[in-house]
C-alpha cells in the first residue's frame, strides 16, 4: 500500500501531504525532512526509487515539483510510478497544463482530486475520464450551493431594504 | 485559475510567497494563526464561508510545517454541516490534519455513520473517503457492516461502491474480524464479476488484502482472477478510458497477479494452463518502447508476472526464461529496469535453485556495484551477498573491499558487515579470512564494529596454524604511518599473544614490537589503552631472560597508569605491575589464551537482527535457514549452570602441567586468591566483552564465586563440559564431549523417517538422508564440522550385521572448519533380520578424542514397501497361509497404550499400510506390506491386530507371509515397536488391568460382507 504521498518543490517546500498510515505530527515532519533531503539531492538519470527505513519511496520530478509516494518493500514500484503519472495527467487535464502555482493557490483542489484517485493508499480509479467527471460534478455542487446562498442573501437584502 | 471565491486565502498565500525569509514567513503565519484563533473563539459570528476559509488556512499553515494545535474541533464540526460545500471541507481537512488515533475523530463517528447510511450519494462518498483514509479500529467496529452493504448493493452507483471497497479494505486492516462474516467469500467472488473497472480495481485491492491473510476461504476467487487476467491480456471488452498508453489497465493486471500469488498452487489443470498462457504472453510479448510511461506500465505488469511465475514454480522452461529476462534487464541503460532486475534476481535466489545461472551474470552485477545510483548499488550489494558461496567468495569479497574505499558513508557499515560475514562463511582458507578482515579495518575502520575484530581474534586463537601469519600481518599494518584505532587494538592484541612465535625474525624482537606498539599509545583513546597494557604485560612475560631495560620501561608505564582516572586502565596497570614482579608465576597466569568455546558468530547474529529493516531480508534469511537445515550453522552454547558472565570471567588459563582436576581447582583458587589481594572490588569489565575479559584476569566482585563455579563444573561433570573445557585443560578424559540431544531418540525418530540428525555434539553434527528401493538402500552421512577449526583423525567404520551388505565410501581424515562432507553408504538387504548396523565414529578436536558408536537406521521396516490390498486379494492369501510357521499369532502384553488411530498412524509410518474396512470390528486393524530382501525377493506380508478397548496395554497380533523367517521377524519387529515407542502419556495405572487372558471379541460370521468373512476365517 501507499503509506503517504508528498509533493515537494525543488526548494524543499511542501505542496501537498497525504498520510494513509498513522504518523504523528512529529513523525510527519521528520519523514518530510529526511525524504526531501534524500530525493532532492539525487541527480538526474538515476532510478526513481529510494530505499528508506525499510520502505521504498517512488518519486518523479515534474518541472519544479517532486511527486513522491512511499510504499512497502515488496510492492510493485513501477505500478506506483505510473500512479504518480496518472495523478499528474489528471491534474494537467483539470488545470489545463498544470504548473506549481496552480497547486499552490488551489491546493484544496489537488486534495479533492487525490481523494478521487486514492483511498486507503490504494488506487481507486484508473480512468481519467471518470475522475474528471466526478470532480466536475463536485465543482458544480459547490457552485450551485453558492448561487443558492447568494440568491437567498439577495432576497434577505431586498426584504430588509 | 484563481481560487474560486476565497480571496482571503489567496491573499494569505500570496503574502507567504512574498516573504523574503523564513523569519518573515513565521511572523506572517503567527499573525494569521492569532487571527484565526480569535475568530474561532467567538464562533457565533462566523458564517459557514468564513469557517471554511479559516479551516483551509489552517491546513495550509500546517502543510508549511507549522504546529497547528487548535481549530481541529472546528474542522471536525464542519462535517456535520448540512450543505455540501462545508461538509466537503470538513471531511477533507479533518482527514489531512488528524490521524486515526485522534480523540476528536470519535466525536464524528455518528455523523459519519448517518452520512454513510443516508440517501445522499455525495455525502456517502465523502464519508467513505474519510473513513477509508483515516478510519481506525473504532470505525471498523461500528461501520463495517454498513460499508459492506454499500459495496454489494445493487442500487448503489459504481462511484459509491468503489469507495466502499477500499473503505472496507481499510477497516479490515484495522480489524480483520469485521470481514469474517458468513458468506462473505461468496460475495467477494461475485464482486469479481463486476463490469465497472473502477469497482473491480478497488475490489481487487480488497481481495489482495483478504487472501494475504487467509487464502483458504477464497479459493472460489481464483478462477475468476485468472479469467479477469485473460480478458485484460487479450484486451477483450476493455473500455478505451481504462487503457493506459494502450495497455489494458496495468494496475488491475498487477493487482490480479498479486492476488494469485497468495494461493499456494493452482490445481485445476485448465485454469493453470490458461494462466500460464497469459503469463507466457506477458513474458514474451513485452517490448521496450520509446515512451517512458508505456514502458513503465508494461514492465510493471511484466515484473508482476515474473513474481507470479517464481511463485508457481512453473516448468523449468519458464523459470529459465525469467532468469534470461532478468539477465537482460540488469544490463540495460534504463535505471529503473536495472534496479528491478537486480531486486528480482535476489528474490529469485530464494525461491528456486538458479544460483548457477545467476552466477553467469556475476561480472555484470559487480559492474552495478559501481553504478552512480546508490539505490542500484544497494541492490547489487544484496544480490552479491545472496549469491555468494564457496566458489565465488574470493572474487565477491575482494570486489566489496575495493568498493569500500569509494562507497558513501551511508553504505559502509552494511558493506563491511557483509564482507566480514561472507569472508567468515565462505573462506577458502583461513589466512585469506584474516587478510580480508585486516583490510576491512584498514579501509573502513570507523565502520567496522567491535564484533568483527573480536571474531578474527577468536579464529586466530583457535587455529594454531594461523597465529604466526596473523602476527606478521599485524606487524605490517603497524608499520603504516596512520592506522585506524581498531587496527591498533587488533594488532596489539595479536602481537601480544603471538608475537613471541616470531621472536627470531628480524624486526620481531620483544623490544622492537614494544617500540612499534608503544608509538601508537599517545594517539589512542581510553578504550584501547587497556589492550595495550595487556600486550605490554605479555611482551614482558615472553622476554626470557628478562631484559632489564624493557622491564623498566614497561614498569614505568604501569606506574604511570596506576593512578589513572579510568577504572579499567588503572586496574590493569596495578595488576600487571604486581603480577610482573612475581617472576615465574607470571608465565602461568599470562600464558597464551586458551581456545575460545565455539559460539555463533556475533556478526551473523547481528546481520540477522539488522536484516529486519534492510532490504531483501527474506532472501538472506531464507538461505540462512536452509543452511541451518543443512546442519552447518553454529549453535549458541548456553552455559548449563552459572551465568554467561561468570563463564567469561573464569576463562583464566591455568597451568597446563596440572593434570588432576582437584589440583587445578586448588591452583585456580590460589590464583584468584593472589589476585584478590591485589584488588578485589572493581566491577567486572564488560566494556570489551568476553574477548578481553579473560585477559584482564581479575576475579569477579566476590572471589569465591569462580572457585565454586569450578567446583560445580567438576562435580556436575559433563553437562557443561564446554565451559569446563576452558577452565580445566582439555583432553584429560576421553569423550569429555557430550552429545546434544538424546542419541537413542534420534535413532528411533530416524527409523520412521528418511532424513534427520543422527548425532550432534558441540563440534560435529552427523545428518542422514536415505533412499530405499526394494532390497537396496543408499544412505548418505553428512558430517558437518561446526567449528572454526578443523576436525582431525576422523574415522568411520561400519559394523554391519550378517543380513546387510554395506559399503561406505571413503571418509576424509580431516573435516575443514565449518565444512560438511558427504559419505554415501550403499546397503543391500540379504535376508530378513532385525539386527542393526552400527557406525563406529571417532574424531579429534584439539586434544579431545571423541568416539561414539551409533546405531544406523537401516532397520527392518526400511525394506518394507506399503501395499494396498483389496478384499478379493486379501482373503485368499490369508486363507492359504494357514498356521505356523507361515502364520504366527501372539498375545502381546505391556503395550504402550495407544488409541487405535495413533496405532494406525504408527503402522503407516512403519510402512505397514493399514487397510481400513477389511475387518468389521472397529477395534481391529489390518495392514499389508511387501518385504524385500535378496533371498526372499518381494514377499507379501499381512498383519492383523485385535485390540481390546477395555485394556489398551494388551493386544493379539497375527502375522502372515510366505516365508517363515519374514513372518517371525516382522512379528517381533512390530512387537518391539509397540512396546518401545515412547508413550505420549504415562502408562495407565495397573488397577485398570483386566484379568489375564481376556478373550478377544469375535463377531459371528456373516459371509456376505468381506469384513465378516475375515472375522470368520480367523
Amino acid at each position: 500500500m501507499i503509506h503517504f504521498v508528498l509533493l515537494i518543490s525543488r526548494q524543499g517546500k511542501v505542496r501537498l501531504t497525504k498520510w494513509y498510515s498513522p504518523y504523528t505530527q512529529k513523525e510527519r515532519s521528520k519523514v518530510i525532512r529526511e525524504l526531501s533531503g534524500m530525493i532532492l539531492n539525487r541527480g538526474p538519470k538515476l532510478c526513481n526509487f529510494v530505499e528508506w527505513r525499510g520502505l521504498k519511496a517512488v518519486y518523479k520530478r515534474y518541472a519544479s515539483l517532486y511527486f513522491c509516494m512511499c510504499i512497502d518493500q515488496d510492492d510493485n514500484e513501477l505500478e506506483v510510478l505510473e500512479c504518480i503519472h496518472h495523478f499528474v495527467e489528471i491534474l494537467d487535464r483539470y488545470f489545463g497544463s498544470v504548473c506549481e502555482l496552480d497547486l499552490i493557490f488551489n491546493f484544496h483542489k489537488a486534495y479533492y482530486i487525490l481523494d478521487e484517485l486514492l483511498i486507503a493508499g490504494e488506487l481507486q480509479e484508473s480512468s481519467k475520464k471518470t475522475v474528471a467527471r466526478l470532480i466536475a460534478a463536485q465543482d458544480s455542487l459547490v457552485e450551485t450551493a453558492k448561487e443558492q446562498a447568494s440568491s437567498i442573501s439577495n432576497i434577505i437584502a431586498q426584504a430588509t431594504k | 485559475m484563481a481560487l474560486s471565491g476565497m480571496r482571503g486565502l489567496s491573499v494569505f498565500i500570496s503574502d507567504i510567497r512574498n516573504c523574503q525569509n523564513k523569519e518573515q514567513e513565521r511572523l506572517r503565519v503567527d499573525k494569521e494563526l492569532g487571527n484565526v484563533r480569535t475568530r474561532f473563539k467567538n464562533e457565533k459570528g462566523l458564517t459557514p464561508y468564513e469557517k471554511k476559509k479559516y479551516v483551509w488556512k489552517m491546513l495550509y499553515i500546517y502543510m508549511l510545517g507549522y504546529d497547528v494545535d487548535f481549530g481541529h474541533m472546528e474542522a471536525v464540526s464542519l462535517i456535520s454541516a448540512p450543505k455540501y460545500p462545508e461538509k466537503q471541507v470538513g471531511y477533507i481537512v479533518t482527514s489531512c490534519l488528524l490521524n486515526e488515533n485522534h480523540d476528536f475523530l470519535r466525536l464524528a463517528i455518528n455523523t459519519v455513520r448517518t452520512d454513510i447510511i443516508g440517501r445522499n450519494e455525495t455525502f456517502q462518498c465523502l464519508a467513505l473517503t474519510m473513513v477509508g483514509n483515516i478510519g481506525g479500529r473504532e470505525f471498523a467496529e461500528s461501520l463495517a457492516p454498513d460499508v459492506q452493504k454499500l459495496l454489494i448493493s445493487s442500487s448503489c452507483r459504481p462511484l459509491v461502491r468503489k469507495k466502499a471497497a477500499l473503505c472496507l479494505l481499510r477497516l479490515y486492516r484495522k480489524n480483520p474480524d469485521v470481514v469474517n462474516v458468513d458468506g462473505w467469500a461468496d460475495r467477494m467472488a461475485q464482486l469479481l464479476d463486476e463490469r465497472d473497472l473502477g469497482v473491480l480495481t478497488s475490489s481487487m485491492s480488497l481481495l489482495v488484502a483478504l487472501v494475504s491473510n487467509d487464502h483458504d476461504s477464497y479459493w472460489s476467487c481464483l478462477p475468476k482472477c485468472v479469467k479477469i487476467l485473460k480478458h485484460l491480456a487479450r484486451n477483450q471488452d476493455i473500455p478505451q478510458e481504462y487503457t493506459y498508453y494502450g495497455i489494458p489497465s496495468p494496475w488491475l493486471q498487477v493487482k490480479t497477479m498479486r492476488a494469485l500469488q497468495y494461493f499456494p498452487t493452482i490445481e485445476d489443470p485448465t485454469t493453470r494452463r490458461s494462466l500460464f498462457e497469459v503469463l507466457q504472453r506477458i513474458l514474451m510479448g513485452t517490448d521496450v518502447v520509446k515512451n517512458v510511461n508505456k514502458n513503465n506500465a508494461s514492465h510493471a505488469v511484466l515484473f508482476e508476472a515474473l513474481a507470479l511465475v517464481m511463485h508457481l514454480d512453473a516448468e523449468k522452461e519458464m523459470m529459465s526464461q525469467c532468469v534470461a529476462l532478468l539477465g537482460k534487464f540488469i544490463a540495460v541503460r534504463e535505471p529503473n529496469i536495472r534496479y528491478l532486475g537486480l531486486e528480482n534476481m535476489t528474490r529469485m535466489l530464494m525461491v528456486t535453485d538458479v544460483q548457477d545461472i545467476i552466477k553467469r551474470h556475476q561480472a555484470q552485477i559487480i559492474t552495478s556495484l559501481k553504478d552512480p545510483d546508490i539505490s542500484i548499488r544497494r541492490r547489487a550489494l544484496d544480490l552479491l551477498y545472496g549469491m555468494c558461496d564457496v566458489s565465488n567468495a574470493k572474487d565477491i569479497v575482494e570486489e566489496l573491499l575495493q568498493y569500500l574505499s569509494t562507497a558513501e558513508f551511508a553504505m559502509r557499515e552494511e558493506l563491511s558487515l557483509k564482507a566480514a560475514i561472507l569472508a567468515e562463511k565462505f573462506a577458502p582458507d583461513l589466512s585469506w579470512y584474516v587478510d580480508v578482515i585486516l583490510q576491512l579495518i584498514d579501509k573502513a575502520g570507523d565502520f567496522v564494529s567491535d564484533d568483527i575484530w573480536f571474531r578474527v581474534v577468536q579464529f586466530v586463537t583457535n587455529n594454531e596454524d594461523l597465529q604466526s601469519y596473523a602476527a606478521i600481518k599485524a606487524r605490517e599494518y603497524l608499520d603504516k604511518p596512520a592506522i585506524h584505532e581498531t587496527m591498533v587494538k587488533v594488532s596489539a592484541y595479536l602481537l601480544g599473544e603471538f608475537g613471541h612465535l616470531l621472536a627470531r625474525r628480524p624486526g620481531y624482537s620483544a623490544k622492537e614490537l614494544f617500540k612499534i606498539i608503544h608509538e601508537k599509545l599517545p594517539a589512542v583513546s581510553t578504550s584501547t589503552i587497556p589492550i595495550l597494557l595487556s600486550t605490554y604485560a605479555k611482551i614482558l612475560m615472553h622476554t626470557q631472560p628478562p631484559d632489564q631495560e624493557l622491564q623498566n620501561q614497561i614498569w614505568g608505564i604501569f606506574n604511570k597508569y596506576e593512578s589513572c582516572i579510568d577504572v579499567e586502565i588503572q586496574q590493569r596497570a596495578v595488576e600487571y605491575l604486581a603480577l610482573s614482579k612475581k617472576g615465574a608465576a607470571l608465565v602461568d597466569i599470562l600464558a597464551e589464551m586458551p581456545k575460545f568455546p565455539e559460539r555463533q558468530s556475533a556478526l551473523i547474529k547481528k546481520a540477522e537482527d539488522t536484516e529486519a529493516d534492510t532490504a531483501e531480508q527474506s532472501a538472506i534469511k531464507l538461505r540462512a535457514q536452509q543452511q541451518s537445515s543443512n546442519a552447518l550453522v553454529l549453535t549458541d552454547q548456553r552455559p548449563v549452570n552459572g551465568t554467561p558472565s561468570s563463564n567469561q570471567l573464569t576463562l583464566v588459563k591455568v597451568p597446563t602441567t596440572s593434570s588432576y582436576p582437584d589440583s587445578t581447582d586448588q591452583e585456580l583458587s590460589q590464583t584468584n586468591g593472589t589476585l584478590n589481594k591485589v584488588d578485589s572490588s572493581f566491577p567486572a569489565p564488560d566494556l570489551l566483552g568476553d574477548l578481553l575479559g579473560p585477559l584482564a584476569i581479575e576475579g569477579p566482585p566476590s572471589f569465591t564465586a569462580p572457585a565454586s563455579q569450578n567446583m560445580t563444573a567438576e562435580v556436575d561433570g559433563f553437562p557443561n563440559a564446554v565451559e569446563a573445557g576452558a577452565i580445566v585443560p582439555v583432553g584429560k578424559q576421553a569423550n569429555s564431549v557430550q552429545p546434544i540431544g538424546n542419541i537413542s531418540e534420534r535413532f528411533l525418530a530416524l527409523c520412521m523417517k528418511d532424513s534427520g540428525v543422527l548425532y550432534e555434539d558441540p563440534y560435529i553434527q552427523i545428518g542422514i538422508k536415505a533412499e530405499w528401493r526394494a532390497h537396496l538402500g543408499r544412505l548418505v552421512l553428512f558430517l558437518g564440522n561446526k567449528n572454526t577449526s578443523p576436525l582431525v583423525s576422523v574415522k568411520a567404520t561400519i559394523l554391519p550385521p550378517s543380513n546387510l551388505k554395506m559399503e561406505l565410501s571413503l571418509v576424509p581424515e580431516t573435516i575443514p572448519p565449518r565444512a560438511q562432507v558427504q559419505c554415501p553408504l550403499e546397503i543391500i538387504n540379504l535376508h530378513p533380520s532385525r539386527d542393526v548396523a552400527v557406525l563406529d565414529f571417532s574424531y579429534k578436536f584439539g586434544n579431545d578424542l571423541v568416539n561414539v558408536k551409533l546405531r544406523l537406521p537401516a532397520v527392518f521396516n526400511k525394506f518394507l514397501q506399503p501395499i494396498s490390498i483389496s478384499a478379493e486379494e486379501f482373503f485368499p492369501q490369508w486363507r492359504s497361509l494357514s498356521g505356523p510357521p507361515l502364520k504366527l499369532q501372539e498375545v502381546v502384553r505391556g503395550v504402550k497404550p495407544l488409541l487405535l488411530l495413533e496405532m494406525a498412524n504408527l503402522f503407516n509410518s512403519l510402512r505397514l499400510m493399514v487397510c481400513p474396512g477389511l475387518d468389521p470390528n472397529p477395534n481391529n486393524l489390518v495392514a499389508s506390506t511387501t518385504f524385500y530382501s535378496e533371498s526372499t525377493q518381494a514377499m507379501l506380508c499381512l498383519v492383523r491386530i485385535e485390540t481390546d478397548p477395555a485394556d489398551r496395554t494388551q493386544l493379539r497380533m497375527t502375522v502372515a507371509s510366505g516365508d517363515p523367517t519374514v513372518t517371525f521377524e516382522l512379528k517381533e519387529f512390530i512387537k518391539e515397536q509397540l512396546i518401545s515407542i515412547p508413550a505420549p502419556q504415562p502408562p495407565t495405572p495397573p488397577s485398570a488391568a483386566p484379568p489375564v487372558g481376556h478373550p478377544m471379541v469375535t463377531t459371528p460370521p456373516a459371509f456376505t460382507d468381506p469384513g465378516a468373512m475375515l472375522a470368520g476365517l480367523l
